[in-house]
């Protein structure tokens, strides 16, 4: 007993002591977890800075973790303190611990892409060897660098039914836009078709009203009676004459919808696109939208995001990434997009794709 | 004459404390060094070097000191953002820091995430994105701190990229936002990154970046739109003047003592009063407007590139054309001046050295790259600086 008591008060002792530093470190970073917007926070975050990056190593993943619990903004002042303490000290880096926290799942999309970085930038061998893991990682940026090396392995595949398989098998992986198409791509020079358009999962049956006048670009903020109910069967005054909800749907490869099909190379103008999407519960997920023209975009009545802006490069796929929510049952989804005044051949476009996803860029479909 | 002697001065003193060279086209953001060398285009001369960069850019080099500061972009989506300092002895890498865009990195091919050129004002640096993320550091690589005014303003993007360059003076940060969805221009405080102004500016796509104009106490900030100019008190965010009869959104003005060249209606010359909150129209001449590049000044004239490939030298306060010569292009990047020298690369990576006089410009050395260059280089004392996507240069005499 007189040998175990110190043995005890020590350890308590010593407890306390790496609780004392844990608090330390997790109230000398907190100024850059509440950075805000415009600035907010910033006088803090100013003077905490540098006593965050004068931290030895053995704090990084403490540091992985405060990302956890910042916004992006806070990430990169957290990012930019690790990589200060990593200038100093590669051959200290705590790295099986990085590791660990790489590995688990619930840690944030991107600080665990931040422990990889780090482990690539310090320990390439080890980073390389964790790479297969990747396959099913739900973060994306991860998963493409499995997806591209297991892509690579079967490109060099002689035997033509071997490499369909292993293609196919990539494809099943992949979730990035470019990834995607070049195993599609691949595969179509070995004579296979990918259904694209349902592998992505962009939306392509839609109804359509228009065309409302958007003169001077003015449609893009009046509000035409579809903002305000959805009505299949009304029939309203258009630019020039009394217009009806009318089906629209594409069969292009990657889902774009072309407007103009359905009401002729018009100017000034602005069409509505309404479709509904099933789901099962309610989900937090991303909606994703393509377009050269100006756009609006509603989710079960609520005005998500706005872009007023006409034909400054193409059309992309996932050009813009809007997060919100799908709600379970039947959700509306109403899409306002304005074509303008402009002349040039390259403006003749008035076209969207759409899809949605889940936070981590997995495709969900309607129905599920 | 008495005139000209006073332009040639003030251009002449203020290059000449330092061979630092802080700005996109220099200290002055008018394309003039006042270096004495010739520099030799010369890959294998001793001095000269390449690194390699890990990621895209057609920002321009800036030198502080014996540093070369450079920004670059990667990922698939050009999502990181780097941030290098250099050795200019060396060429090696003595920092990097890279960043996160928290704004939108989708551009035209041509152009990258890492598009604006760093500023610094000798000992802070400070880099902006066209994901409009921004970041100041110490010389050293220490973060002081950063901003992601798209994160703030979602709408703040442009379809195509952005690319205006940042300016510091007087302690503060001036970051230039415009494009068709919502425009602004902003005061940032240099020590912590607090909004000291924020300015509605015209609903247009602009890359053409803010100038610098005017001296000590006077110095203003020169904002350029496709309504004109706006001459900007730096620390309130006032306005001093304005120029209403257009201006382009891509080349930008370029001052030269107490004028101002506006690529309006061609070229504009204003005599600008800061002081005096007025300004003169000198002259004004459609056949001296600029192509993609911004002119540069050397003496008393400035050089400019028009859409055609012909340089054309004229006078500064007259706007007389001396002469008119033909340069391989197609050019994206802009020139840069010494008194006796133009320095220029093509889109495809060819560098010419033009020697000019009032008289002439002749062609004297010139040096393929192979590859595509869509930057503006940087002189600092006898070393020049130039980048494509792959590559830093620096060559010296």
């Amino acid at each position: 007993m007189k040998i175990l008591l110190p043995l005890i008060v020590y350890l308590f002792l010593l407890i306390d002591a790496f609780n004392a530093v844990t608090s330390s470190v997790r109230d000398l970073v907190q100024p850059l977890i509440e950075i805000k917007k415009n600035g907010t926070g910033n006088r803090l975050a100013v003077h905490a800075w540098p006593k965050v990056a004068d931290l030895p190593a053995q704090h990084i993943p403490e540091l992985l973790n405060a990302m956890n619990r910042a916004n992006p903004l806070g990430d990169n002042w957290i990012r930019a303190a690790i990589s200060k303490i990593s200038d100093k000290s590669d051959s200290t880096l705590p790295i099986d611990e990085i590791i660990q926290f790489l590995n688990n799942y619930s840690n944030h999309a991107d600080s665990r892409v931040e422990a990889f970085r780090i482990i690539q930038s310090g320990h390439p061998n080890r980073a390389e060897l964790l790479i297969p893991g990747f396959l099913n990682d739900p973060v994306m940026a991860l998963r493409r660098e499995a997806v591209a090396k297991k892509l690579s392995a079967a490109k060099k595949e002689t035997n033509k039914i071997e490499r369909i398989n292993l293609f196919n098998e990539v494809l099943n992986k992949a979730r990035e836009v470019d990834q995607i198409t070049e195993v599609s791509n691949a595969l179509k020079e070995d004579g296979v078709i990918v259904n694209l358009k349902e592998l992505m999962g962009f939306m392509v049956d839609w109804q359509a009203i228009g065309p409302f006048d958007n003169t001077e670009r003015k449609g893009f903020n009046s509000i035409y009676p579809p903002e305000q109910k959805i009505n299949y069967h009304a029939s309203y005054r258009g630019k020039s004459d009394s217009v009806k909800w009318t089906p629209l749907s594409t069969e292009h490869e990657l889902g774009l919808i072309n407007i103009n099909e359905q009401y002729g190379e018009i100017k000034e103008v602005v069409a509505y696109a309404h479709t509904q999407f099933t789901f099962g519960e309610n989900m937090n997920t991303q909606f994703r939208i393509g377009s050269k023209n100006a756009w609006k975009l509603w989710v079960n009545g609520e005005l998500l995001f706005a872009r007023d802006e006409y034909h400054r490069g193409k059309t992309r796929i996932d050009q813009f990434v809007i997060d919100g929510k799908l709600q379970k049952g039947t959700n509306d989804i109403l899409i306002k997009v304005c074509q303008n005044e402009q002349t040039q051949s390259w403006t003749k476009q008035w076209e969207f794709n759409f899809r949605i996803t889940d936070q981590e860029g997995s495709v969900i479909h309607s129905g599920n | 004459m008495i005139k000209i002697l006073i332009l040639a001065f003030a251009l002449l003193s203020l290059n000449s404390l330092h061979a630092n060279w802080l700005n996109f086209r220099g200290n002055q953001s008018n394309g003039f060094s006042a270096s004495k060398s010739l520099i030799d285009l010369n890959a294998d001369q001793e001095g000269a070097w390449r690194a390699k960069l890990p990621g895209r850019g057609l920002s321009s080099p800036i030198i502080v000191g014996d540093k070369v500061f450079l920004s670059a972009s990667s990922g698939v989506k050009q999502e990181t953002l780097h941030i290098f300092c250099f050795s200019c002895r060396t060429g090696l890498i003595i920092w990097e820091r890279k960043f996160r865009a928290t704004g939108r990195t989708i551009c035209h091919e041509k152009t990258s995430v890492a598009a604006s050129t760093m500023t610094s004002d000798g000992s802070k640096v400070v880099a902006q994105f066209s994901s409009n993320d921004v970041f100041c550091l110490t010389l050293s690589g220490d973060l002081i701190w950063l901003r992601g005014l798209t994160y703030d303003f979602p709408n703040a993007a442009n379809g195509l990229g952005m690319s205006s360059s940042p300016l510091i003076t007087k302690g503060v940060l001036l970051a230039q936002v415009e494009n068709d969805a919502y425009s602004f221009s902003m005061g940032i405080n240099l020590n912590n990154g607090e909004t000291l102004w924020k300015k509605d500016r015209p609903r247009a796509a602009n890359w053409s970046s803010p100038t610098l104009f005017g001296f000590g106490d006077n110095q203003a900030i020169i904002l350029q739109s496709k309504e004109g100019i706006s001459v900007v008190n730096p620390k309130s965010g006032k306005e001093i003047y304005s120029f209403s009869e257009g201006a382009s959104t891509i080349p930008s003005s370029t001052p030269a003592g107490n004028i101002l060249l506006v690529p309006s209606n061609g070229m504009t010359a204003l005599k600008i009063y800061t002081d005096q909150e007025k300004a003169k129209q000198l002259w004004s001449d459609n056949k001296l407007g600029p192509g993609t590049g911004s002119p540069a000044v050397s003496k008393d004239r400035f050089l400019v590139i028009n859409k055609a490939n012909v340089l054309t030298c004229a006078r500064i306060e007259t706007g007389e054309i001396l002469w008119r010569m033909r340069i391989k292009g197609p050019a994206s990047g802009s020139p840069i001046a010494t008194e006796s020298h133009l320095y220029f690369f093509n889109e495809e990576g060819l560098g010419q050295v033009i020697e000019i006089s009032d008289e002439k410009g002749e062609v004297v050395a010139s040096v393929d790259l192979g590859e595509t260059i869509l930057c503006t280089p940087a002189i600092s004392g006898n070393g020049l600086y130039v980048r494509s996507d792959n590559s830093l240069w620096k060559f010296t005499n």
